[in-house]
């Protein structure tokens, strides 16, 4: 199948490029991979996004973006993108079923994904205790001991909604200092459920046949190693950017973020925007994404008629 | 044909012959929404090979306990009653397909 426009990802940045695609009548192509709704799907109430005074759940804001991209005619493929051709145009797209597309211009806005430590026991745990979805997974820790590391605001935010669960909730990070805002590091400060172990890096989960039995780390103040027991251990170290399916055909920075021309959200290949997180190392908010996929659908826009020009040129 | 759910009273007899996929699910879990449709889907193709079957976490705590299950999505796959094969989170269809193929 061709498109004049294919749209890689559902997250706020994809779903607002739709939306403006849709209404500009290019009818795009958005292919929804494995999170649909990305991040915001897995937090909970969202209190920073315009005209929400009450503030809205994730899932229902992205629940919402997804109908109003629908309302204007988007189509919605699930997928998922496992290589891209952009030496010629129109671009080439491989599915991971086999099929194949092809669309005059690209938009990609496959977000970011939430890291791992890369520590021994983290990997082969996953989903026996190691959990980086703490609204999906929370629930399974009625009464237990649970560990969140991280130290940005995700960190305080699932801190905050694993205590509705757990007896008690130990939050770990390897600086003394949180990357947190203000405002979220006083609210978890002020939460008696949650202890703290900052200045510790961790080294090791450790399990038993029933899952996690805790993590093992180095107090960096001491340089001693420290055995901190819990039944559940919670990811929230930050993102990585989802790039790896286009191959190195897009220049990045150093931590993998694509590169657009500052203002706008041209790539290095014409034709090819890329917007939200994937190429946002620094906002990575809701509304900075959306903001940046309504520049990119612009984008395109007006890439497409700049060609339709030259064809009856 | 859809996905059918199943409950703690049937569960061992719903697992308990051939290959059954199972997933453990909740409503409040936004990846299992993802899960949902592409079983869905896995379910009419597969046909007569395999059953794929889905239990609600919150109103059947046992069956999730008994297997320990701490994440969702996470899917079993039981082979005459034994489980054989265990993924967590969202995987590809093909991925789902290849899994049930090898139980």
């Amino acid at each position: 199948m061709h498109y004049k426009a294919i749209i890689i990802g559902t997250g706020p940045a994809g779903l607002t490029a739709a939306i403006y695609l849709a209404r500009a009548n290019v009818t795009p192509l958005v292919i929804e991979g494995i999170q649909p709704g990305g991040q915001l799907t897995t937090t909970t109430e969202v209190d920073n996004f315009p005209g929400f005074p009450d503030g809205i759940m994730g899932p229902e804001l992205m629940d919402n973006m997804r109908k109003q991209a629908l309302r204007f005619g988007a189509t919605i493929q699930s997928g998922l993108v496992t290589g891209v051709d952009m030496s010629n145009r129109p671009f080439t797209l491989f599915l991971e079923d086999g099929s194949k597309l092809t669309a005059d211009s690209l938009i990609i806005s496959t977000g970011a994904s939430a890291k791992k430590l890369g520590i021994p026991g983290e990997a082969e745990n996953i989903g026996r205790g190691v959990s980086t979805c703490a609204t999906c997974d929370g629930f399974f820790f009625r009464n237990k001991r649970i560990i969140v590391i991280g130290g940005g605001d995700t960190a305080m935010e699932e801190a905050k909604f694993l205590t509705r669960f757990a007896s008690e909730v130990r939050v770990v990070h390897r600086r003394n200092e949180l990357k947190a805002s203000k405002i979220m590091q006083d609210h978890a400060r002020g939460n008696e459920k949650i202890a703290w172990s900052l200045n510790r890096t961790p080294l090791e989960v450790t399990a038993g046949p029933m899952g996690v039995s805790g993590l093992k780390v180095r107090n960096n103040e001491t340089g001693e190693e420290e055995l901190l027991e819990a039944d559940g251990i919670f990811l929230a170290i930050g993102h990585t950017p989802n790039t790896g399916f286009l191959g190195g055909q897009l220049p990045t920075d150093e931590l993998g973020y694509l590169q657009v021309i500052s203002g706008t959200s041209q790539t290095a290949i014409p034709g090819v925007f890329a917007c939200g997180d994937v190429q946002d190392r620094i906002y990575r908010q809701a509304i900075t994404s959306a903001g940046s996929g309504c520049m990119a659908a612009l984008d395109a826009e007006r890439f497409l008629s700049e060609q339709t020009l030259h064809i009856f040129a | 044909m859809s996905v059918q759910p199943i409950t703690d009273a049937i569960f061992q007899n719903e697992t308990a012959a051939g290959t059954v996929l199972v997933d453990f699910w909740a409503p409040w879990c936004g990846p299992c929404k993802i899960v949902a449709p592409i079983l869905d889907e896995l379910s009419t193709e597969i046909g007569d090979k395999a059953k794929i079957v889905k239990i609600n976490v919150d109103d059947n705590p046992e069956s999730a306990a008994k297997y320990n299950v701490m994440s969702i999505p996470t899917l079993l796959i039981f082979k005459d009653g034994q489980v054989v094969n265990q993924l967590v989170g969202v995987q590809p269809k093909v991925l789902l397909e290849a899994a049930i193929k090898q139980a």
